[in-house]
């Protein structure tokens, strides 16, 4: 099989070395795409091309990217500046994969970047990073500065005419930021709750302005695109939607890494790769795609790694970076553990949110402490759904509910041990 | 006071010039990497730097996770505290720290050497358990390393 070798996004990254120059990036092809698409091809041309690829954004949510530009208003009448923002905050708990595109292979990103700023006329765009990252800070700043340089940014980008303003903002750590309009918030100089939509920042993001935020190994998937076509693209993946996928794996299993995999490679290929579980223990759940999305089960190691077939499933593969349970672990643990976390991110805007995330958190608590009651688990499975999809402001508080409700089925033999025998067993 | 150095550094963060005050978070970072934490003097100084109220600086200064609005030690350990490095022993590490340092959780160290802060999920799952101590990140770390690793910072 012709795809399981192929490794666009990652073939130039090589683990404890710095990124090439753009010297030794452009020698290696590097931003062939830029000059192909600045001197032949229209923007439309650029979003029907990724329209035509199936790429869908890989920030966790799967909406197709190139629908997503189509919705920026274009032409003379356009309001001004528009702008492209890279949601580069990854935060997810369980996700590292933007960190290796960011710290790897940062020309990519901007080769990208340039791309998709193009394909809806951006006059600026934003890399929004995570604080934490400070070796990828180090490493953009450098590309930016190279690029810049190198007339790849800035007026008259090759003597294309087009222009294009790029700037580095590094965050000061918050979950809610990768939400898209709490981003822009916080580019904004602004507490980073989240907007009301509509509008939708397509029509007015940034100070009001067409805004579109795309994620990291969205827009370093673009180049390759650009440069090797539809059907290439398409051949890559197992499944519908085009392209490969970063995969990673953490938790008790014998090499927990990164890998880049076709889309559509199965949950358990994955977990070959990872080594499968460390001796003396056995698998009991999968979290598929970061903290956000529900549990998974040794009954899943067939399931094919994409966002319907994990949706058809009753999870999402979001980031794709699969945090695993073990036998030895205890769930409720984990699961308070997660609890915590959105607990401690909410932006406290709406009150479900603010109010209900630390009330499940201490009642978890209880539980996992031997102070767990007969009705805990019915109040526990209510809160599910008052905090669920269409009951708060965004999507934070659901997402909390994702592991937790699965956990609460899955694992309710677990929860009910620790009720009844006033006591976590794994303690 | 800011310095002019600090001045032209947070300047040349305001990419459009009509909106000054979308470089305050990068203000907040600066100036707390210059100073350790915001305190009011400095909070206001920013504020009025960029245009703000200090009541709105504090809003935002207040909601990220990253800026101290009280003092720390000279360095700051932010152990990773989500899930994957939860179920790679997170307990048993920050336990280990904080007996070692005596400290609690959120505390400075008496001679003002360390603050040991929980952090969100560093991104680094795959070579869990992980902290960082300033701007340095550690990973796999085994509890037994402890001493060698807290030796580096005077």
């Amino acid at each position: 099989m012709r795809n399981m070798s192929e490794k666009p996004l990652t073939e130039r990254i090589r683990p404890n070395e710095a990124p090439a120059s753009l010297k030794d990036y452009e020698r290696a092809g590097g931003y062939a795409s830029v000059r192909k698409c600045l001197s032949s091809m229209q923007p439309a041309d650029v979003t029907q091309l990724v329209k035509d690829g199936t790429l869908r954004g890989r920030g966790g949510a799967g909406f197709p990217t190139g629908i997503k530009w189509s919705i920026v208003p274009q032409g003379a009448d356009a309001p001004r500046p528009k702008y492209l923002v890279v949601n580069a905050d990854e935060m997810e708990p369980g996700t590292f994969k933007d960190r290796v595109l960011l710290e790897g292979d940062p020309h990519q990103l901007i080769e990208g970047i340039i791309l998709a700023s193009f394909a809806i006329q951006a006059d600026i765009a934003y890399i929004f990073l995570r604080g934490e990252y400070i070796v990828a800070q180090e490493r953009i700043e450098k590309a930016i500065h190279e690029a810049y340089e190198a007339g790849f940014l800035g007026k008259d980008i090759i003597g294309s005419g087009y222009c294009l303003e790029l700037h580095l903002h590094m965050s000061i750590g918050r979950y809610i930021c990768g939400e898209e309009t709490a981003l822009l918030n916080a580019l904004e100089g602004k507490r980073a709750t989240p907007r009301a939509k509509p509008p939708f920042p397509q029509a007015s993001g940034l100070w009001g302005k067409p805004t579109i935020v795309n994620n990291v190994e969205t827009l370093s998937t673009l180049p390759h695109i650009v440069n090797r076509g539809v059907e290439w693209f398409k051949g890559l993946s197992r499944t519908p939607n085009g392209g490969t996928k970063l995969f990673g794996v953490s938790g008790k299993v014998k090499r927990p890494g990164l890998w880049e995999l076709p889309l559509g490679t199965t949950v358990g290929e994955i977990m070959d790769l990872a080594g499968g579980m460390r001796d003396g223990l056995s698998l009991r759940g999968i979290i598929p795609g970061g903290a956000s999305t529900d549990f998974l089960g040794p009954e899943h190691l067939d399931l094919q790694m994409d966002f319907d077939t994990v949706g058809k499933a009753g999870s999402r593969m979001g980031t794709g970076t699969m945090i695993v349970l073990d036998d030895k672990t205890c769930p409720v643990g984990m699961v308070h553990n997660l609890t915590q976390f959105f607990a401690h991110e909410s932006c406290g805007w709406c009150t479900p949110c603010r109010d209900g995330l630390p009330w499940l958190q201490n009642v978890l608590w209880a539980i996992e402490t031997g102070r767990g009651r007969e009705d805990d688990m019915k109040m526990l499975h209510r809160h599910t759904k008052l905090l669920g999809p269409g009951m708060t402001f965004c999507a934070l508080a659901p997402g909390a509910m994702a592991p937790l409700g699965s956990a609460l089925t899955r694992f309710k033999d677990d929860f009910d041990q620790h009720i009844r025998a006033k006591r976590c067993p794994w303690r | 006071m800011l310095s002019d150095i600090l001045k032209s550094e947070i300047e040349s963060h305001i990419h459009e010039p009509e909106h000054r005050e979308s470089a305050c978070t990068e203000a907040l970072r600066i100036v707390q990497r210059d100073r350790g934490w915001i305190d009011d003097e400095s909070l206001k100084d920013i504020a009025e730097f960029l245009g703000m109220t200090t009541h709105e600086l504090d809003g935002v200064a207040t909601f990220f996770n990253l800026i101290h609005r009280r003092p720390v030690g000279r360095h700051v350990i932010r152990v990773c505290s989500s899930v994957s490095c939860w179920v790679l022993g997170y307990d048993a590490l920050r336990e280990a720290l904080l007996a070692k340092l005596d400290v609690l959780l959120g505390q400075t160290t008496a001679d003002g050497r360390f603050t040991v802060l929980p952090n969100q999920c560093l991104g680094t799952c795959d070579r869990a358990p992980a902290m960082m101590i300033g701007a340095d990140l550690y990973q796999d770390i085994d509890p037994t390393r402890l001493d060698e690793i807290l030796d580096r910072y005077a």
